[in-house]
């Protein structure tokens, strides 16, 4: 297997001194005030503010159009933003050439060249840097074990299945030693197995090469599992930059609640504020304990969001920090969990997904009652 | 098999479709095909039935100097013609595909205007723009006359050559440290150069053939083969024209040959073959 002290082992970018490539802030990105319009009105990008550290993997999260493939266009070159500064490793780069940058790019589509060998591909970079016959031959070979190609150095990319390819463009994109590396959907033409198994490739790589990845994806589950942070884009803003875990259980904004995961939305309003909770009411007059996303006030129109496995169906009466009575509606048995859709007293419709065990005795038109933490109502503002 | 689950009218058609396809072949290449038999015809008269066979005509040609000198015009000017529309008519195809701009679509308009333009306008037009510059009956003019309207044709083909080109190897290039004139040698000129040697090919064959502005503005020393051609077939009808008009048939068929080739060959390059 190989490790990460070979890559790092091979010696430094013609082009800069070594002292430079491996400075402890050399990948990280920042984006001050960036803003990016096409047509002079509608901006694709607004008001960017984001600090990416060194060695982080970061994830721009968001359906299309939302600004996250710009973003990225922007940070490699091919776009110019139409205001503010883009700064890698404290220089800013804004106005810099694509091939100025040294930024390493994963394409969706590969992008290998279709009329040179694998072992032509990975040497391009290091050719255009004037780096020499022999010493581009070892690296060619270091960067082929890395990936685990070593057999397929003099095959055509046409010759290669989708994920073969991915892996040679994964190689070429690292043989250079680039402290920042862009993937824009990286996994997107590969089927559903491949990509999981490249998820965690990838993942491999970036913690051996200690480089930052910047990676694009409308994929949610694979922006939860491989990012540091995820930064989630809607309508070219930031909505929220958060671990995972944060963006899952503690959104923000209504759209990060709804873009990630499932979750029952009740809009209600709040009526009083106790501490980090609040209570908000329903429009049929149910009160719920809810957690305020940022700072609410009373009588403000709220989302009260719950994740369906937040919710747990219990015998009527049970009680808690919220309880609902509902009947059971609807059944449907996953395998490992049964989701349940339950209509409450109030009007309002839950799905409640539950381990399996816990929902045995659910079936439709039983009388329940769901209870739920008040932690896992986020309260969102509209 | 599935001929016998084929239907009668299936059949039939089918039938009728190739007899129609065969009509239309025939109507396309038999004025071509016509011609050939004769060049090797034991007759001074340019009529059938044949009379015998003769390689005559073929040896008249290869020893007149008045042939000799329209070859070596037709190539003189013929060659740099095409050099010239190949380079301009492949950045142009370049530009027109990577840049968005207002009036693209009229100065594409203008670029494959010499394909519509009646190229007796075009010679005319040429001859009243060289006269007072001092370019006509002189090689640089021919070849720049040649070269505009060869450059149409690589337009087209180096476009129909970048349409299928990925514009993210040029990116992916980028991001790899290339600056852009070793993006363009080194990735896109290399996908693209199926489409600029047919475009040449093309440009070739357009100089080759033409005579119109030849006519207008070539001065008598600088006659090229079809103008010799043109000559021969209004003065004295000598079936050593039908010996030249073979040879030009049979370039004709070996340049088409060389870009169909091309053409499946770069296909094949492109080709994803998963083992």
């Amino acid at each position: 297997m190989p490790d990460g002290s070979r890559l790092n082992a091979i010696s430094p970018l013609a082009d800069e001194p070594r002292d430079a490539g491996r400075h402890a802030d050399a990948g990280a990105v920042r984006f001050e005030g960036v803003e990016k319009t096409y047509d002079g009105e509608t901006l694709v990008v607004h008001d960017l503010d984001l600090d990416i550290a060194a060695g982080e993997f970061l994830t721009l999260l968001g359906p299309s159009g939302s600004g996250k493939t710009t973003t990225l266009m922007m940070l490699a070159g091919f776009e110019v933003p139409t205001r503010g500064t883009i700064s890698v490793g404290g220089r800013d780069i804004t106005r810099v050439p694509p091939h100025k940058r040294g930024i390493g790019m994963v394409f969706q589509n590969y992008a290998l060249f279709p009329h040179m060998s694998v072992a032509e591909n990975l040497a391009f970079p290091l050719g255009v840097r004037g780096i020499g016959k022999p010493e581009r031959k070892s690296r060619v070979t270091n960067a082929l074990e890395m990936v685990r190609m070593e057999d397929f150095g003099a095959r055509m990319p046409g010759q290669l299945s989708g994920g073969q390819q991915q892996r040679v463009a994964l190689a070429r994109a690292l043989i250079f030693e680039p402290t920042l590396v862009l993937m824009d959907e990286p996994l997107g033409a590969l089927d559903k197995q491949l990509r999981e198994h490249m998820q965690y490739e990838i993942k491999d790589l970036h913690r051996r090469l200690g480089v930052t990845v910047i990676y694009v994806t409308h994929d949610q589950t694979e922006a939860l599992t491989m990012s540091d942070r995820v930064a989630v884009f809607n309508h070219g803003r930031v909505q929220q930059v958060a671990p995972p875990r944060d963006i899952y259980e503690r959104p923000q904004t209504a759209f990060v609640a709804q873009f990630i995961g499932e979750n029952n939305r009740i809009t209600a309003k709040i009526e009083k504020l106790a501490g980090a909770q609040a209570i908000a009411v329903t429009r049929s007059g149910q009160r719920i304990l809810c957690e305020p996303a940022a700072e609410a006030k009373a009588g403000e129109d709220v989302l009260v969001s719950i994740r369906p496995e937040a919710l747990s169906v219990a015998s009527p009466g049970t009680g808690g920090e919220n309880a609902l009575p509902a009947t059971v509606s609807n059944v449907i048995y996953h395998g490992d969990h049964i989701r349940l859709t339950v209509a409450a007293g109030s009007g309002e419709e839950f799905v409640v997904k539950a381990p399996t065990r816990q929902a045995e005795h659910a079936t439709i038109g039983t009388n329940v009652e769901i209870v739920w933490n008040a932690r896992d109502a986020r309260a969102l503002p509209i | 098999m599935e001929a016998s689950a084929k239907t009668l009218t299936e059949r039939v058609s089918r039938l009728l479709l190739a007899v129609f396809a065969t009509l239309v072949f025939i109507f396309l290449i038999a004025p071509i095909l016509a011609i050939l038999p004769l060049s090797f015809n034991d007759s001074t008269f340019l009529v059938y039935p044949m009379h015998g066979f003769t390689l005559h005509w073929y040896g008249d040609v290869f020893a007149s100097e008045k042939w000799r000198l329209a070859v070596q015009n037709s190539f003189l000017i013929g060659i740099p013609a095409a050099a010239i529309a190949t380079a301009l008519g492949t950045l142009a195809a370049i530009g027109l595909s990577l840049a968005d701009f207002r009036g693209k679509a009229i100065v594409t308009a203008l670029l494959l205007s010499p394909l519509v333009v009646p190229i007796i306008i075009v010679a005319v037009g040429l001859y009243f723009f060289f006269a007072p510059l001092g370019l006509t009956q002189t090689y640089a003019g021919l070849i720049m006359a040649h070269a505009a309207l060869g450059a149409p044709f690589v337009v087209v083909t180096v476009s129909s050559a970048l349409a299928s080109f990925d514009r993210n190897l040029a990116r992916a290039a980028a991001s790899l440290g290339a600056p852009p004139v070793t993006v363009f040698r080194r990735v896109m000129l290399p996908l693209v150069r199926p489409g600029v040697i047919s475009g040449a090919l093309f440009a070739f064959a357009v100089s080759f053939d033409e005579v119109v502005t030849i006519l207008l503005l070539a001065a008598p020393q600088q006659r090229t083969i079809p103008r010799e051609m043109f000559d021969g077939m209004r003065d004295s009808l000598n079936p050593s024209i039908t010996a030249v008009a073979a040879m030009l048939v049979t370039l004709a068929i070996l340049l088409l040959l060389v870009v169909e080739w091309l053409r499946v060959r770069n296909e094949r390059l492109r080709k994803a073959k998963v083992d």
